[in-house]
């Protein structure tokens, strides 16, 4: 990978993920054997679902394991090879990639032969490791390293193994950092795979089926090991990375870092300062930097392991500093390890992020799991005192009778292995010994500084008048908007504010308006690679914690290392600030720089500059004085001076200090004008502010209550607490939505890409971020600040400056914010589609002077591809060459709203107008009416061809998957990322609570993530599972533009989906948070063109549709999406305005005025689109489409797809803004010959041809024909995925939603089923599965049955065992289901019908639940019932400990109703009938004594429905 | 936004008008006085619509929706303040606009619009009511003198705005008192003049000069302004009325409207006390034709606009005989035509205070001929039925045949609209380039002469009162500019906190 490979185009290496299948066995007693490695190579080769290939089946993305050194056989090959080994431990392994080229390679060698010798090592030789390379596939191949191994012998003057590991890590580092130096082609192909002289790694980029035949070392019977780690990678790209497969040296890792480059940085930070009684100082040179550039998330989490480990923590330590429990806000953990948690996070940030984590340092192997769970781990120990752990259960075939144990790692816990001590310990034990090492208690008592102990400041600031607070405003850049929409509502209701629709003003760089410099900055998120979390209903998880002060040396510990100011939230008062201003606290201090600089000069940029000089240097001069917080204050401004964005000025002095590695010695606190959205706070804690004073907004705040601006009688302490409850919220929301889960950890971690700044100020401000195209300079911005400025400071008196400018924004104002749906472009696109019902010829003229209008931005582009233009090719054709309307047509899709979020009227005109010409609407995430899948009596179809499968799986049936033509896996919204919704109970009326299959008046939650989505490998098991349900439907997902999205596209078009949805983030919405709509995602321009580049590159395009949406207004809008490289289009926006929407933004009060986003009747009235109108508008819309192809020379737009070399930017901008966008990375055309499809031209392989519903289908053939009983029995293995989902399909076209009666297909299953087993299974099926399960076990239920029990060979206890994965019955309509045994994180979350009953669930349980009956028989983990607004659960609570684990937000827990008991005991007595189970017949033969033991969750909302209807039919 | 339900539940209510046998009987205002629960209930209909049309359709660009919003919350000074930043004279456009504001209010697609308008006057009432209305003199000035010639709405307009930069404005009038058209042209039945009054003294207060009685151009001749001043706005109106060249035009008894209704005006005030001189027009010129009243006449108001009903209304209070008013176009639809729909400004029939007073209407009339007795005054008046036909893309009329007929008529009264600013004296005298349609060529307010700028029906012919302040705002801004090198004076279309706002 050279660096110009990188720097073309959009795509850039780091926007890469993986994610994957691990597991490792191992021996308890440390009994080395060759089974061992077998077994796991097996193991990897069961979870070869989980990886994937590239475009080429045979290059994999890697596979690897990690096992004790194999002496005895390494001593044979070595005495071949002339080599004497030692001992085992007394000689360290390495093993190497080097150059394939000879001469790089020896280059390499001499190097390393002289670093080892200068270690005081001796060099004992090198063996070339056997490699058979003949079945690697091209990609893989090409960049295949020359694998070697290196011995070298310890040197005596090491005493123990430790300080040998310690050596050797000192020589890798070194020599690797020296040789990458020098050796030209090291930097990519120079590589230590491991050296240690207890383990060693073989690795690669290969498939999991590859490893075992590439290195042949593997199957040699005297490779012998007590454990060995594997891992198989699921990459979104296929770029060459034989480094970066797994294991690494320590750990495998399944999951993804998404603070990693804040965490990069604080080690960087740190570095200076490193200190350990380990390493002599000269030794600490040598290793640094820590971490390299150019490596993995979990490389460098790999990296600091490693680091922490050797200068002397255990790596249970290590391992519970980086990926702590959620321990903020929990009472039930243990005080001494809540404790161990605060402490350490004083030290270091948590690595946040979905995380399964194997690791080894020889003697013991372990795995730990994220704070939340979000990969699946589970695990069987077996009587021969071997351990089987894995992300899936079933990966070895394993005599059932010979288990002991099934059990799953549990969110935030560890399970380690020592095979010195021989046995496993236990997460409690391990934790409590290592907590109870220090008094961490007492240290944080001694040290830890609360601001609300400190004294009251002596000289607290007093607020400013009127006028003076006006000019502030107007310096900081509010507009009269921000106080009306923002500051008010926050203020008023302690809540985001909620808007609707999507953006169609211009990014801040194509503003004319000055602009917030955070506005440069758009907020980055969790789109398929990890998931995003739940911020609200997981807030357990959650902390906004922070320490603040200088960080000590974090390879030691000290009791000073925590004197720290505590933050509690990041939001302070200016009461609280001021004590903070002049802490002095044993020494403690803080000191002020302000933030301003001159404008009273020729050249404001230099004077901007300058002061930031200033600051810099100010902010080291006071950590050399011994300073241990910083104040960046803005307050001193005045005629002369106005403020540097406080943004600048953070990041500034952030990066400064890390450069000078002394950003590690300092907190930094703010207090700024600038500060009052949640996006301005976010962007600085993103840059490294840890506390943040918004004194202007609180002023103003107190000013909008004295002069009655604010709804409401508050005091203005009453509002503070309100706003700062408003912005933690939110910040919490924007954190989860890129699946953080701590402040700590988002602090200085960067995740946005800014667009517009030009990257000398990038470069040295924000160093790292992410931009592309450019935009403005340091002068720019100083400019910027100065039209504020001018208005604060008028050099003449005039009384028009003295108030605020209106903004424009939110609501579209005459001299605000500029936006393509204005007054007139809507009126004139509303009036073209109704004339042309009678006179087309005449609304299209209309409708050309609506576009020319729409793209007509000669002075000020108001969208990227408004500075864009075609180049001048001579190539025009004749219109008639151009292929027909008609065909073009088929290319345009309505975007996703639901029924619900618009009224029936509005979605069913624009489904028959789009069935109508052959295109597709969609249904949005609101099922569907089954009525709307027979034709009307005019033969128009008012089905949706799209089918949207999104995160609350609201109504997705078998049968409504079944009567699609497209299922859209909603991965994002433009307008939300990372966001769920909600629909308030009021909106479910009869009718909308029918077709999402959930009570009426029961509100429901859309989560963020899809529950079953946590990574790519999860995505591609969604689209098997949907694929399986309706084969003749194409698989489509969703995603939105941001930087990195054709790495994710990329990774989705090899989890085989048939299209890619890129959709800006500009679309509309029914309900959002003004900041999502505004601030997270970009436009389609970028996204689309970085998936097409991408794809191409990886030779994926020609298997993907990719489609674009996103503010698509003209054809001029869908010339350009495809010439960037898409080949469908979507325009939702445009087609509600056409029938009658006059963007009120108010769809989520239900008040539209025009019956388009209402459910009002009245309302709904008044609706007065028609199909003819929307059909209009898109035949329109590709009438000029083919005008432009015939101008720039296309036929067909196939040919047009990615031809960017078609465009240029515009001529003429000089604009002072625009004129230094430089728009070529967008433009870039990814070099490809012929062989290399630019647009889908073959399909994907679903790999469904062998599944077993085919022959269960077979088998069904009576029953699917005639609706005969048929039984039959199966074998199945984890392999095995998705039972159920095809043969439902089959009963669904043929039987509808009723399907079959119950119990006609009565199946048996014996095994371990792989994942999705009974997904959207439908009624009239009968499943029992005599063994276990994975996750997603009824994934989507619709009427089956399915009951699981122990193998009849099984002898432990069931009900305390693993019987089924996590996120059981995810989405499930109805149905029921017996589980004799436990099951994982997740049960039942969002069912919203079917009735089961199971022995024990992890955390989370029944969360989002809206319907159906959950009994549990057993052990509940945390936070169960959250977000659970309807059915009902009962817990046998026999410890009486489950309220504690309750999440009663919106829950009661009631005692049993007579009717209760009945359901209860013919459910329980059902389950022991079907599975047998010993605790429901205890319970069924005590049924008095034990009866009372359970509880009944009883969700408020749903109980007021149920005794509403009660009373109503009493009344009846 | 107060209440999001609030055009579920609310009717559109706007002003209370007097009963008509009462009103007829006087010159004080048809309109009543707001009632403040009214006026909330009313404010609580706005949607607040993520696009205020409304806001679109104000050619001041008034911001509706937060004012609106500041009325439902009783916060009235806010409102006011609101208001103000865009309108110097609400308390003219609260009466007499027209009001394309509420033909473009989203609510008026399918039910009736906000009303805007009454709530527009209740701001400023109450503003004025409260003392809130205080003259704002600046602080300090640049030194800079500017001549403002007519003080119509438009040079009011501007004379407001650059006295606010600093400036040292003097208007200058011809006639005898301020106002131009909307204090001569508009009734006091509909504007009370104590209205313009107090704005003036507002004015006033704030430092502008005003001189009456001064024909520059004529009296002040046109090379002094042009010494004495730094700059010159002229926003004299457009003054030249559209004839009806017919046979019978020289007879007595035919008159324009503004000759009729500015003496009304002047009757009014004098009544009310006030010294005025009742010999001279609306121009400062001599009334031609002594005194003309409608009294127990039979009268025919040509022209079926504002103006012409503004002589029906004046008519009837004078006590005549009969009224008719005629408008050569086609009867306009009761309700919106579909050539305009929403949101633009609809063709539609209007029906005035002063038409509900009594009056009849015709439309499709043509006058062919005013008939004269013998002492040469009018007695009759000969109209026809005329058709339009499309020909050749264009309409035209045609007379219906037979459908001539002679009506007994003693007074007419021309109300046939204005056709450009009166060229004589002043801009004669300047040299400033002229349109093609006669008025004063100024793109950007800057006319061909250098210094001197132009606003108001002067530049754009005749127009809404609503123009009138728009122009003249944005002249100032231009002139300000002009004068400073930049200026810091709000634009309708310009955001402040823009590069070019404040001339980076």
């Amino acid at each position: 990978m050279t660096e110009n490979f990188q720097n073309q185009g959009l795509y850039s290496p780091e926007f890469e993920h993986d994610a994957c299948g691990i597991g490792f066995r191992a021996h308890l007693k440390g009994r080395k054997s060759h089974q061992i490695v077998a077994d796991a190579i097996h193991m990897l080769e069961r979870m070869d679902h989980r990886g994937a290939c590239g475009c080429d089946p045979n290059s994999g993305d890697g596979a690897g394991i990690l096992l004790q050194i194999p002496h005895e056989f390494l001593f044979e090959e070595c005495l071949n090879l002339g080599i004497d080994l030692p001992e085992l431990g007394n000689y360290g392994l390495g093993m190497v990639f080097f150059p394939y080229n000879a001469t790089a390679r020896e280059e390499c060698k001499e190097i390393l032969n002289r670093k080892i010798k200068s270690l005081g090592f001796k060099l004992l030789g090198y063996r070339k490791v056997p490699t058979q390379n003949d079945t690697l596939g091209h990609d893989s191949g090409s960049v295949e390293p020359w694998v070697e191994q290196v011995f070298v012998q310890k040197t005596d003057a090491l005493q123990d193994s430790m300080s040998f590991e310690r050596r050797l890590y000192v020589l890798r580092q070194f020599a690797t950092k020296i040789i990458k130096e020098s050796v030209e082609g090291a930097m990519e192909h120079f590589y230590f795979s491991s050296l240690s002289s207890k383990t060693v790694s073989y690795k690669g980029q290969l498939t999991t089926n590859q490893l075992k035949y590439y290195f042949p070392d593997l199957t040699n019977e005297n490779v012998v090991s007590a454990f060995a780690i594997v891992h198989s990678r699921f990459s979104t790209n296929t770029f060459p990375a034989w480094k970066l497969a797994q294991p690494f040296r320590y750990i495998a890792h399944n999951g993804e870092i998404n603070t990693v480059k804040g965490n990069v940085n604080w080690i960087r930070a740190a570095e200076t300062t490193f200190y350990s009684e380990f390493f002599t100082e000269k030794e600490m040179k040598m290793i640094l930097p820590i971490c390299d550039k150019s490596n993995s998330d979990s490389a460098h989490l790999d990296n600091a392991i490693e680091l922490l480990y050797l200068s002397g923590r255990s790596l249970p330590h290590v391992m519970m500093m980086l990926i702590p429990e959620a321990w903020d806000g929990n009472d039930q953990m243990d005080p001494v390890r809540k404790a161990f948690y605060e402490y350490h996070s004083s030290i270091m940030e948590p690595w946040d992020g979905p995380a399964s984590i194997s690791f080894t340092d020889g003697n013991i192997v372990g795995a730990t799991l994220d704070r939340n769970g979000l990969r699946p781990s589970r695990y069987w120990v077996l009587d021969d005192d071997t351990v089987i752990m894995a992300s899936e259960a079933g990966v070895l075939d394993v005599d059932q009778s010979k288990v002991i144990s099934k059990g799953r790692l549990q969110p935030g816990k560890m399970f380690v292995v020592d095979m010195e001590q021989g046995r496993i310990i236990p997460d409690e034990e391990l934790k409590a010994d290592i907590c109870s090492r220090q008094p961490y208690q007492e240290w944080l008592d001694e040290h830890k500084i609360r601001i609300s102990e400190l004294p009251e400041s002596i000289r607290p600031y007093t607020n400013y008048d009127e006028k003076s607070l006006l000019r502030r405003q107007q310096t900081s850049g509010y507009t009269s908007e921000d106080l009306r929409t923002i500051l008010a509502p926050m203020a008023a209701s302690g809540a985001e504010v909620i808007g609707s629709m999507g953006i169609d003003s211009p990014l801040a760089v194509l503003s004319n308006q000055s602009q917030h410099l955070s506005y440069y900055f758009k907020q980055l998120f969790a789109q398929v690679t990890n998931p995003p979390i739940d911020s609200i209903r997981e807030r357990a998880i959650m902390s906004l914690i922070s320490f603040v002060g200088a960080a000590d040396n974090i390879l030691t510990e000290s009791p000073k290392h925590c004197r720290q100011v505590q933050l509690e939230h990041p939001v302070l008062t200016i009461k609280e600030f001021d004590k903070l201003r002049f802490v002095d606290y044993e020494g403690f201090q803080a000191k002020t720089i302000n933030t301003y600089f001159n404008v009273q000069t020729k050249d404001p940029g230099k004077a901007l500059e300058f002061a930031l000089e200033r600051v810099c240097r100010y902010a080291e001069d006071a950590i050399n004085d011994g300073f241990e917080i910083l104040i960046l204050s803005d307050r001193s401004i005045d005629s002369d001076h106005a403020p540097i964005p406080t943004l600048l000025a953070t990041a500034a002095i952030h990066h400064y200090l890390i450069r000078q590695g002394l950003r590690g010695k300092v907190g930094i606190l703010v207090e700024a004008g600038d500060i009052w959205e949640t996006h301005h706070f976010a962007t600085l804690i993103g840059y490294g502010a840890s506390g943040i004073c918004p004194y202007i907004a609180l002023e103003s705040i107190s000013d909008m209550n004295r002069k009655g601006l604010i709804d409401g009688e508050f005091t203005d302490e009453q509002l503070y607490k309100n706003y700062a409850k408003a912005v933690d919220k939110e910040l919490l929301k924007i954190f989860s939505k890129m699946g953080i889960s701590t402040l700590q950890s988002y602090r200085g971690a960067q995740i946005f890409e800014c667009i517009g700044l030009n990257k000398s100020v990038v470069d040295r401000y924000f160093t790292g971020t992410i931009s592309r195209i450019e935009g403005l300079s340091l002068a720019d911005i100083a400019k910027e600040c100065l039209i504020r400025h001018a208005i604060a400071y008028p050099k003449v008196a005039v009384s028009s400056v003295r108030k605020l400018e209106v903004g424009g924004v939110y609501q579209w104002k005459q001299r605000g914010e500029k936006h393509l749906f204005n007054p007139d472009t809507i009126h004139l696109l509303q009036q073209s589609t109704r004339i042309g019902e009678k006179d087309p010829e005449k609304g299209y003229e209309i409708f050309k002077k609506y576009s020319r209008l729409m793209n007509d931005q000669t002075e000020q582009a108001m969208t990227l591809r408004g500075l864009l233009d075609f180049k001048n090719t001579n190539n025009s054709i004749s219109i008639d060459e151009v292929e027909p309307i008609e065909s073009i047509l088929t290319r345009f899709a309505t975007g996703a709203m639901s029924f619900g979020s618009i009224s029936w009227e509005a979605h069913t005109t624009l489904a028959i107008a789009m069935n109508r010409i052959g295109g597709r609407s969609n249904s949005g995430e609101g099922g569907e009416d089954e009525i709307r899948y027979q034709p009307n009596e005019n033969g128009d179809i008012l089905s949706s061809n799209i089918k949207q499968v999104a995160s609350g799986r609201f109504g997705v049936t078998s049968y409504y998957l079944s009567n699609a033509k497209e299922l859209q896996i909603k991965m994002a919204q433009g307008a939300k990322p990372g966001e769920g919704g909600q629909l308030p109970g009021h909106k479910v009326d009869d009718w909308i609570g029918k077709v999402r299959h959930s009570t009426p008046g029961v509100g429901l939650i859309s989560p963020p993530p899809h529950h079953d989505i946590y990574s790519i490998e999860d995505l591609a098991q969604l689209i098997f599972d949907l694929k399986n349900s309706n084969r003749d439907a194409r698989i489509s997902v969703k995603l939105v533009s941001e930087a990195g999205v054709g790495t994710v596209a990329s990774g989705v078009a090899k989890a085989h989906a048939d299209v890619v949805l890129i959709a800006g983030y500009d679309g509309g919405t029914g309900a959002s948070p003004l900041s999502s709509i505004r601030h997270a995602g970009l436009p389609w321009e970028l996204g689309l063109a970085e998936t097409h580049q991408t794809l191409v590159r990886n030779k994926l395009r020609g298997r993907i549709t990719v489609q674009a949406d996103g503010q698509i207004r003209t054809g001029r809008d869908i010339v350009i999406a495809a010439l960037l490289g898409a080949e469908e289009f979507g325009v939702a926006t445009a087609a509600l305005v056409t029938v009658g929407c006059i963007m009120m933004r108010k769809c989520h009060l239900n008040t539209c005025p025009v019956g388009v986003a209402t459910q009002n009747k009245d309302l709904r009235a008044l609706f007065s689109g028609k199909p003819e109108h929307v059909v209009n508008m898109f035949t329109y819309l590709a009438m000029e489409v083919r005008e432009i192809m015939a101008e720039i020379g296309f036929r067909t737009i196939n040919e047009m797809v990615g031809q960017s070399q078609i465009l240029k930017k515009r001529a003429k901008i000089d604009h002072w803004k625009l004129k230094n966008l430089d728009l070529s990375k967008i433009l870039y055309k990814e070099d490809a010959d012929d062989s290399v499809a630019l647009y889908k031209k073959e399909e994907q392989d679903h790999g469904i041809v062998g599944v077993l519903d085919w022959q269960m289908i077979n088998d069904a053939k009576k029953a699917l024909e005639s609706g005969e009983k048929v039984t039959a029995e199966y074998t199945v293995n984890n392999l095995n995925r998705t039972i159920g989902a095809m043969l439902s399909n089959e009963v669904s076209k043929k039987y509808k939603g009723d399907g079959l009666p119950q119990g006609t297909i009565h199946y048996k299953y014996r095994g371990t089923a792989g994942q999705s087993f009974g997904a959207f299974s439908t009624k009239g099926l009968k499943f029992e599965l005599e063994g276990d399960a994975n996750d997603y076990f009824g994934k989507g239920l619709c009427g089956a049955e399915l009951v699981v029990y122990p193998d009849r060979s099984a002898t432990f206890e069931p009900s305390k065992n693993m019987a089924v994965g996590n996120v059981s019955f995810y989405g499930a309509t109805s149905g029921e289901a017996y589980i004799r045994g436990m099951a994982g994180e997740r049960f039942c979350v969002r069912n919203s019908g079917a009735k089961v009953v199971v022995e024990g669930v992890g955390d989370h349980g029944c969360e989002y639940m809206t319907g159906g009956v959950a009994i549990i028989l057993g052990e509940v983990g945390r936070n169960f019932a959250a977000g659970m607004s309807g059915g009902l659960a009962f817990i046998y609570d026999e410890n009486a400990t489950f309220e504690a684990k309750c999440n009663k937000e919106m829950v009661d827990l009631d005692d049993l109703l007579p009717s209760d008991e009945l359901l209860l005991k013919n459910m329980i007595s059902k389950h022991f009938e079907t599975t047998g189970s010993d605790v429901a017949k205890n319970i069924l033969d005590n049924w008095d004594t034990e009866k009372v033991k359970f509880v009944k969750v009883f969700p408020r909302d749903y109980k007021k429905i149920l005794l509403k209807k009660e009373s109503e039919s009493i009344a009846a | 936004m107060g209440k999001p339900t609030g055009f579920l539940e609310f009717e559109r209510k706007a002003s209370q008008k007097r009963d008509i046998a009462e009103r007829k009987k006087d010159y004080n205002e048809v309109e009543t006085k707001y009632s403040e629960s009214q006026t909330k209930e009313q404010a609580a209909r706005c949607m607040d619509c993520g696009i205020p049309f409304c806001h679109s359709g104000c050619p001041l660009g008034n911001i509706i929706p937060e004012f609106n919003d500041a009325v439902y919350d009783q916060n009235w000074q806010y409102a006011y303040t609101l208001l103000s930043s865009t309108n110097n004279f609400p308390e003219f456009t609260g009466r007499i606009c027209p009001a394309p504001c509420e033909s473009a209010c989203v609510l008026g697609i399918n039910k009736s619009p906000v009303a805007i308008e009454y709530i527009e006057k209740s701001i400023i009432e109450k503003a004025f009511e409260n003392g809130w209305v205080v003259p704002n003199v600046p602080k300090k000035r640049s030194g800079k003198s500017v001549a403002v010639v007519g003080s119509g709405p438009a040079g009011l307009a501007a004379a407001s705005q650059l006295n606010k930069a600093g400036h040292t404005v003097t208007v200058f009038e011809r006639a005898d008192q301020i106002g131009g058209l909307v204090r001569y042209g508009i009734p006091d039945f509909k504007l009370d003049k104590s209205i313009i009054d107090r704005r003036m003294e507002v004015m006033m207060a704030e430092g502008i000069t005003f001189k009456t009685g001064v024909n520059v151009g004529i009296d002040y001749k046109s090379d002094r302004l042009l010494a004495d001043f730094d700059a010159v706005l002229l926003s004299g109106g457009s003054t030249v009325p559209r004839d009806i060249e017919i046979p019978g035009r020289e007879l007595k008894g035919i008159y324009p409207a503004m000759e009729f209704l500015s003496q009304q005006n002047k009757r009014v005030a004098q009544d009310l006390g006030k010294s005025v001189d009742n010999t001279k027009d609306h121009r400062g010129e001599k009334y031609a034709n002594g005194e003309i009243l409608a009294t127990d006449k039979n009268v025919f108001v040509i022209g079926g606009g504002d103006t012409g009903s503004d002589c029906v209304g004046t008519s009837n209070r004078h006590g005549a005989a009969s009224i008719n008013q005629i408008e050569i176009m086609p009867m306009p639809p009761a309700t919106r035509a579909e050539s305009t729909p929403w949101p633009q400004w609809p063709m539609m029939l209007r029906t005035s205070t002063s038409h509900e007073e009594g009056c009849e209407r015709a439309w499709s009339i043509n006058t062919k001929e005013f008939i004269g007795d013998e002492n040469g005054n009018l007695k009759a008046i000969k109209l026809v039925e005329i058709e339009w036909v499309n020909e050749n893309g264009r309409m035209t009329m045609k007379d219906k045949p037979g459908t001539e007929k002679v009506y007994p008529c003693e007074l007419a009264l021309i109300a046939a609209g204005f056709l450009y600013p009166q060229p004589k004296g002043l801009l004669e005298g300047l040299g400033v380039k002229l349109d093609a349609r006669g008025n004063v060529d100024a793109v950007k307010y800057k006319t061909s002469v250098e210094k001197v700028f132009a606003a108001g029906d002067m530049r754009r012919g005749q127009s809404l009162v609503v123009w009138a302040i728009s122009e003249g705002r944005e002249a100032a801004r231009a002139i300000d500019e002009y004068l400073m090198g930049s200026s810091l004076l709000e634009a309708k279309a310009v955001s402040m906190i823009s590069a070019e706002y404040v001339g980076l």
